[in-house]
């Protein structure tokens, strides 16, 4: 028998890199240059790959940047109100409505709401209540010259700017020994002072109610906010804009009785307190004391002519609820990573059936199955995390236009794109081993001979 | 490079000392359509030798594309055993045939398969990619195969740029990348006109000059006059196995 010209086999290619190193890193390095160039070469397939993958996470981004803005926005007003305070309200009651309308005569005063003494003993009687600011709100003409508007006149405690975060803008609140004095002082709001003084400062100028004049001694910021607390007692929509004077003078000038002009004649009221703002020491004994209080005034009043709100068992339902959209924003989002990676799977398939000869030229030509699987599957991830990385810019730049043109909050957070991200590079991983694979395992000859 | 010593061993020895390249011993192909066996090689025996130039004839549907296939460690025989270079390739594995087709041999198509993506020195050094080579090396060696199948001034030209002929010469320059034990050409010539034809067979005479082994599978006979060994198959059987002037 003849003797063989060879006996061994050739050595493999890892072989013939001169460091373990680079033998990993050549392979790799040469496949991405491969995959580079069938990217480009088919430029419009790509192109709509990585639009897919674009969207999707571009989407995610930007959902679930609104979201997070939203619900940021809806906890920063109840925060606004106050974390450590309990609003406690006082409510006309239904039944007592009825009774007086059943009435002949002159028309009686209804007597409802909360007291000095409910408040006296919220104050005593439960530990870790640090103040109580009570306030009286009665509905007034107010005046300066000719100027004159509707207002809510607060007769309230000094503390009142401080427990409600809100801040003025000029001047200065009335203070202790005003209060005391019953003094004649007036703080107002900025819609207020809008109105009465167009013009000129109104520190120092005095405003008329009833037959009474007052000093302005300060400014409150542009409330806004105190609307919403409002809106929740169920009181008019477009709450009037309010002034504040010492309780002591609304008590001693307006006296407990208001009386109303209303359709059906006259309506008197007799309100001690119209609100209480009862500030906790500790944020976490908020909705335990809310629960005492709401025990107490249910053993003082025989009606249930009062409302407890906690703006912190607010902030917590705000937050439950923004947990709740930003799931079901992120779940709609992923929908959309997903169709973007079932398009990807969907293209490298297609691009495998077109390639079919070239994958066979390439196993002619002494590519093994592992690269094979490696070429296809570079392409892929090389896709998805240049689709990844446009999607995560665009994601980054859409919450920035809403927020522009829109005014809306967004807050972008570190998580989103980087998960979304690496959803994208999984997503790109994940549809292309099995196109790859299908690739790999084609027989050559039946490869070979596809057109 | 490899495979230098093979071609060295010339047609000038006789033959009974001449070194096997490859030899298929009784081997047979049958494909299974269904329930249905159709048996396309009926147990063929033959030995190559080192500088042979063989041309493979014969009618349609007798073997000699699946013949092609199995020397080509494309396709793996039913029965038999097929040796290359020494190497018993039904007990190699995959990737090892792998390498054996990248580094062993070296095909030419009859419609010249070459990747329409890459250019013509991309196309030439495909071989060597697989097997490892560094970059740099693998163009300084496609630009010198492209030369001497007188491309150079065509090196970045795309495939769909050059004519029929041309394609065809890239074609053979990647088959010899690897400088293989054996280049497998496969109706090298039936996809171009006469003049384009000749210059081919001109490339392929050179190449048994300069101790190539080459096994054609052809119709033509213009092809087969030019080889030293003509096999003759028929029905899947070796009909006739010629030397010619030895």
């Amino acid at each position: 028998m003849n003797e063989w010209v060879f006996d061994s086999l050739p050595p493999a290619p890892e072989s013939r890199q001169r460091d373990r190193r680079s033998r990993f890193g050549w392979r790799i390095s040469q496949i991405t240059r491969l995959g580079v160039k069938s990217i480009f070469s088919h430029g419009l397939r790509s192109m709509l790959t990585v639009l897919g993958i674009v969207i999707g996470v571009a989407a995610v981004i930007a959902m679930l940047a609104v979201s997070e803005g939203a619900s940021f926005e809806a906890q920063q007003q109840f925060r606004d109100l106050g974390a450590n305070n309990i609003l406690v309200k006082s409510v006309k009651p239904v039944e007592v409505e009825e009774s007086s309308r059943l009435g002949f005569g002159p028309p009686q005063a209804i007597v409802y709401g909360l007291t000095h003494a409910d408040i006296q003993t919220i104050r005593d009687t439960i530990p870790g209540v640090r103040n109580v600011i009570s306030s009286r709100i009665v509905k007034k003409n107010i005046w300066h010259l000719g100027n004159n508007m509707n207002a809510d006149v607060v007769g309230t405690a000094v503390d009142y700017p401080v427990s409600r975060n809100y801040s003025l803008r000029d001047g200065r609140f009335f203070s202790e020994s005003e209060m005391r004095d019953h003094g004649n002082v007036l703080v107002l709001s900025q819609e207020a002072a809008d109105v009465l003084f167009p013009i000129e400062n109104p520190l120092g100028q005095s405003v008329r109610i009833d037959s009474d004049y007052y000093d302005v001694v300060g400014i409150m910021e542009s409330e806004g906010f105190s609307n919403l607390g409002q809106n929740q007692a169920g009181a008019s929509n477009s709450a009037p804009a309010r002034v504040f004077i010492p309780l002591t003078s609304s008590r001693s000038r307006f006296g407990e009785t208001t009386t109303r002009q209303t359709a059906g004649g006259m309506e008197s009221e007799t309100v001690e307190l119209h609100e209480a703002v009862i500030q906790v020491e500790d944020q976490e004994t908020v909705i335990g004391i809310g629960e005492v209080i709401e025990q107490i005034l249910a053993r003082r009043h025989r009606d249930v002519d009062y409302t407890i709100e906690i703006p912190l068992a607010l902030l917590r339902q705000a937050e439950e609820s923004a947990l709740r959209d930003q799931i079901v924003a992120g779940a709609i989002a992923g929908i959309s990573l997903l169709v973007g990676g079932i398009g990807i799977m969907n293209i490298m398939l297609a691009s495998v059936t077109e390639r079919t000869r070239e994958i066979g030229i390439r196993r002619a030509l002494g590519a093994r199955k592992s690269d094979i699987i490696t070429q296809f599957l570079v392409e892929a991830v090389i896709l998805s995390a240049v689709g990844g990385l446009i999607g995560v810019v665009l994601g980054i730049t859409i919450p920035f236009f809403i927020s522009t043109f829109w005014g809306m909050t967004t807050i972008v957070t570190p998580v989103a794109p980087i998960l979304a991200f690496s959803i994208s590079a999984m997503i790109g991983v994940i549809f292309g081993i099995y196109p790859a694979t299908r690739a790999a395992d084609m027989d050559p000859v039946e490869a070979l001979r596809h057109e | 490079m490899p495979a230098a010593q093979a071609n060295s061993a010339h047609t000038t020895r006789p033959p009974e000392q001449q070194l096997r390249v490859a030899s298929v011993a009784d081997v047979s192909k049958t494909y299974f359509m269904g329930t249905l066996a159709v048996e396309v090689l009926h147990g063929i025996s033959l030995d190559f030798y080192g500088g042979d130039y063989i041309s493979i004839m014969g009618p349609s549907g007798c073997g000699k594309s699946t013949l092609m296939n199995i020397l080509g460690c494309l396709d793996r025989p039913t029965t038999g055993a097929y040796f290359l270079g020494g190497e018993d390739t039904s007990k190699l594995k995959d990737d090892e045939l792998s390498l054996i087709r990248g580094a062993r041999l070296g095909f030419v198509f009859q419609s010249y398969n070459l990747i329409q993506q890459l250019d013509v020195l991309e196309n030439i050094e495909m071989p060597l990619f697989y097997q490892g080579f560094s970059q740099a090396y693998s163009h300084r060696a496609a630009f010198q195969l492209a030369e001497r199948v007188g491309l150079a001034d065509r090196i970045h030209h795309k495939p769909f740029e050059l004519s029929g002929g041309q394609q065809q010469r890239v074609a053979i320059a990647r088959a010899l990348a690897m400088d293989p034990l054996i280049i497998l050409a496969d109706e090298p010539t039936g996809n171009l006109d006469s003049r384009s034809g000749l210059e081919i067979l001109d490339l392929f005479d050179e190449l048994h000059e300069a101790g190539k082994t080459l096994i054609l599978v052809t119709h033509s006979d213009e092809l087969a006059e030019r080889t030293s060994r003509r096999i003759r198959l028929l029905d899947g059987r070796v009909e006739q196995d010629e030397r010619m002037g030895v």
